[in-house]
């Protein structure tokens, strides 16, 4: 098989950077192969893939040793531009791509630029818009669809152009399940259909892993290594549950998908048998006291009704995940609740009178609003305005009136070794969220809400992100999360809102809410079931209770 | 004007497709009509022009933003009449008898003779200064008719390929306009979470900022976008034959802007300001075409120039040659009588034109509606 991709001895240094962001890659990719890039936030998957059409080094800077061919063609002397019509890359943020305003046209863009025949371009147009289900969007203006949508469209946009190799990066971190499992299948469709080299940077192996043929796993200091997903995945630093919980049982090979982990879980499934479930106890009895009650909240957006007569109570100690598919009202809801985003009808009541009497966040100055309602925005980098983490903290412990280095302390706890003297724009997605949880934290609000937190982190990130979360609860907090991540909802929340056109549609306890229905349920809840587990963790806890 | 009326009929029952008119069709139209306009002060006439531009606009325009800027324009002209009123009240040149009120006089040194604080204010005066403003007002009308009617994105494509490169400068920067308004909410909303009330001058440095280095974020990778999907492919072409281009295209479009000028003043004789604008226009086609050559690229989807835009150009060409016809025939009544005073005339033919040119909102094809 001829390669598609051949990295021969590549390290990449950034201007001003001390160590390179890649140390002597060598990788082939054959044509037709799905390559999976894998590895920890800020490892160099971006750089990586980057350098595949060449806007590393072309368009980003820095010196690139060694050489990077795509099918023959060397990105030292073709630029990005030149090599259009073989490599289609997709950004993490599909609206920075965008070039024109409406779906159609976006779609046709890189075709006038190759300078495709009418004809064609018109054909192939229609064909992308039945691949990637795009026909109520054709005449959209890019700027109103939901995020889902707009990914769909960046793919589409690319594939016009029949290129041989695509390039994703993260191309499903903001998508709603169901949502990524479309735009997954149209990937392993065009894979398998026409032969179409991937390469793809993923953060949710849960959702890829077992359609990798390859799996490239960036390693901390910028090597990489390679090779097939079931043996390297035994060891690589970054796991899905489904592998987690192969490595828990001790089952080799290592399943990478639900279907072949069922297979060999039938032991595991009667050892489990054997013990309560646990976790579906019912809930103690302590009194429960509500912190903040919404009723009938309406946002409305000209015509478009985003939240649509909502009524929520949050309570003392409760993890609450909000859910629902991309545009379903979950961050207009949340902006709504802390007082600072539009509400047009409806109450939202601070219980148990933080103030002194029962208080609306909205009528509260934005000093006293922040201490009682904190908020961290799904565009983080929005609240950072000075040049240093470090003078951020220092800002954020004088707006909260707290010692000072309380938020650096909070912060080396969230994301441990970050350069106080680094600018807020050059740490990776998650230390950038970090910052900024820490910098909301640093007030210590009654009730925090966190707009999407887990895009773009890995497992680890993710990890430490759920620990602050529970240690708050434990203190009495209350913290709401919106997210798509099911994994994530099932280790960390108590209960589920999952909401749909503007609508609350369930709202209950987590195994209730992600159980009952297939499209949510973590990959652990679907290996075991009947059994009910949504954890590694609660599976391994289960079993040592056996096992004592 | 009652066949003009039916034209906000559903397309179902004309039977006709909707489609965009192409936008070069709305704006010969336009153009037609601001000529037309810009050649009379007869307040009659720019009356019935102002109205067969927002009869056509009403008709004919579709639900996007730049449709319902159309207001805008209106608003602006009535700021323009009213303004030049007052300009002619307190700084004007004052004439006629029927006084209306005596301001007192500030007197002036000799070298700002002519000019008049004050004084008499004459309705004579009054009405010339205001029928003035009524014909600016109409041409603006008239610009914001086809800004209003024709997609400005889509007449940039309709540029040749060699003005490409202006055509995205002024695209991108279209879409990245309202993007900052857009970051500049985001960022406000951001900065209460901070526990801050955005006010005064520092916390407009505070927004400014994120807001900037969004925006630069935003350009680099909409140009990093752009690169990796194959904008900026061209044709090696030596260098002398793109500086030739340039010099032609340029030198062409400065003869053209001469004649138009020519055209709309009515002092400089007609046949040299045609010829100055069709040579003008021969030369710049010429460099255009050299361009093309340069680039390779397509255009998805072009706009189609059947006979509704050969339908809209035309009657925007005849507007503008009644109007040339009554100024042969008897030019005194394109103006408005004003010493004497008395009520302006209607000339048959200039009516007759403006209201055929109005025909636009019947023979264009319905607009397309999201």
């Amino acid at each position: 098989m001829s390669a598609a991709i051949v990295f021969e001895r590549v390290s990449v240094t950034y201007t001003g950077a001390s160590e390179p962001a890649l140390r002597e890659v060598d990788l082939r990719v054959d044509e037709g192969e799905l390559c999976l890039v894998v590895g920890r936030t800020g490892s160099g998957k971006s750089t990586l893939l980057g350098a595949v059409n060449g806007l590393v080094p072309h368009f980003t800077g820095g010196t690139l040793a060694g050489r990077v061919t795509v099918l023959g063609r060397d990105t030292r002397e073709h630029r990005p531009r030149d090599l259009a019509d073989v490599v289609g890359v997709v950004g993490q943020d599909p609206l920075l791509g965008f070039v024109t305003d409406t779906v159609e046209e976006e779609l046709a863009y890189g075709m006038e630029q190759l300078a495709l025949p009418a004809g064609v371009m018109r054909k192939r147009v229609e064909e992308t818009i039945d691949l990637l289900g795009l026909a109520d969007l054709r005449r959209r203006p890019l700027r109103d669809l939901s995020g889902g949508q707009q990914q769909r469209v960046a793919i589409g946009a690319v594939l016009t152009t029949h290129p041989r190799v695509l390039v994703l990066d993260e191309p499903t971190s903001a998508l709603d399940p169901a949502a990524a499992e479309e735009v997954l299948a149209a990937i392993t469709r065009l894979v398998h259909d026409l032969g179409v080299t991937v390469l793809m940077a993923e953060h949710r192996l849960e959702r890829v892993l077992q359609y990798a043929d390859r799996l490239v796993h960036l390693l901390p200091g910028g090597r990489v290594e390679d090779g097939d997903p079931a043996t390297l995945v035994a060891t690589a630093t970054v796991a899905p549950p489904v592998v987690e919980l192969g490595r828990l049982a001790h089952w080799s090979p290592l399943p990478l998908s639900v279907r072949d982990a069922r297979r060999l879980a039938g032991p595991l499934r009667d050892r489990l048998d054997l013990a309560v479930a646990r976790n579906v106890v019912a809930p103690e009895s302590t009194p429960v006291q509500d912190v903040l009650v919404a009723s009938d909240v309406v946002v409305r957006y000209g015509p478009t009704v985003a939240v649509a007569g909502v009524d929520l109570t949050l309570r003392r100690g409760e993890v609450c995940a909000l859910m629902g598919r991309n545009g379903a009202g979950k961050s207009s809801l949340l902006w709504a609740l802390q007082g600072s985003g539009r509400r047009d009808r409806g109450r939202v009541l601070l219980k148990p009178e933080p103030f002194g009497e029962v208080l609306d966040p909205a009528r509260l100055d934005p000093q006293r609003a922040r201490r009682v309602v904190g908020l961290v925005p799904q565009e983080p980098s929005d609240l950072l305005y000075l040049d240093a983490v470090g003078a951020e903290c220092a800002r954020a412990d004088a707006e909260s009136e707290r010692p000072a280095g309380s938020c650096a302390a909070l912060l080396e706890r969230l994301a441990p070794g970050i350069d106080p003297a680094a600018h807020p724009r050059d740490v990776s997605e998650g230390q950038r969220l970090a910052l900024v949880l820490a910098i909301q934290l640093s007030a210590d609000p009654t009730v925090l809400l966190l707009d999407e937190p887990t895009r773009g982190l890995d497992y680890g990130a993710k990890r430490r992100l759920r620990d602050v979360v529970h240690e708050l609860t434990a203190r009495g907090r209350c913290v709401v999360i919106s997210t798509h991540d099911v994994e994530f909802v099932a280790e960390t929340a108590d209960r589920v809102v999952v909401m749909a056109d503007g609508e609350v549609v369930a709202d209950g306890p987590t195994s209730e809410v992600i159980l009952a229905s297939p499209a949510f349920a973590p990959q652990v809840a679907k290996i075991v079931a009947p059994q009910q587990f949504m954890t590694v963790r609660q599976v391994r806890d289960e079993l040592a209770a056996a096992a004592s | 004007m009652t066949a003009a009326l039916t034209a906000t009929a559903p397309p179902a029952r004309t039977g006709r497709l909707a489609r965009p008119l192409h936008p070069a069709g709305w704006w010969l139209w336009a153009i037609g009509m601001a000529v037309a306009a810009s050649r009379t002060t007869n307040p009659l006439l720019l009356a019935l022009v102002l109205s067969s531009t927002c009869l056509v606009v009403a008709a004919r325009r579709t639900d996007s933003p730049w449709a319902r800027s159309f207001r805008l324009y209106l608003v602006l002209g009535a700021v323009i009449v009213v303004g030049r009123v007052l300009l002619h009240v307190v700084v004007g040149f004052k004439y006629g008898d029927h006084l209306l009120v005596r301001l007192p006089t500030v007197p002036l040194p000799a070298w700002a003779a002519g000019i008049t604080v004050g004084g008499p204010v004459a309705l004579e005066g009054l009405l010339g200064a205001a029928y003035e403003g009524l014909r600016l007002a109409t041409l603006i009308a008239c610009i914001g008719a086809a800004n209003a009617l024709a997609d400005p994105k889509r007449l940039l494509r309709t540029l040749p390929g060699a003005l490409h490169d202006i055509g995205v400068a002024v695209v991108v920067s279209i879409t990245v306009a309202p993007q900052l308004a857009e970051s500049v909410l985001r960022v406000r909303r951001a900065r209460r979470l901070r526990g801050e009330r955005v006010r005064g001058l520092r916390g407009a440095g505070r927004v400014v900022l994120p807001v900037l280095q969004d925006a630069l974020d935003r350009s680099l990778a909409l140009a990093a976008a752009m690169d990796s999907r194959g904008y900026g492919r061209i044709a090696q072409v030596p260098a002398r034959t793109r500086r030739g281009t340039g010099a032609l295209v340029l030198g062409g479009l400065l003869g053209s802007c001469v004649g138009l000028y020519g055209l709309l003043d009515a002092s400089t004789p007609g046949s040299l300001s045609v010829t100055a604008l069709v040579a003008g226009l021969a030369v710049a086609t010429a460099g255009l075409w050299l361009g093309n050559r340069r680039l390779r690229r397509s255009t998805y989807r072009p706009d189609p120039w059947r006979a509704p835009e050969w339908a809209a150009a035309g009657l925007g060409l005849a507007v503008v040659l009644a109007m040339l016809l009554q100024a042969r025939l008897d030019p005194s009544v394109l103006d408005a009588p004003l010493q004497p005073l008395a009520v302006p005339a209607v000339p048959l033919v200039p009516v007759a034109g403006v209201l055929l040119a109005t025909l636009v909102a019947v023979v264009s094809p319905p607009p397309v509606l999201r």
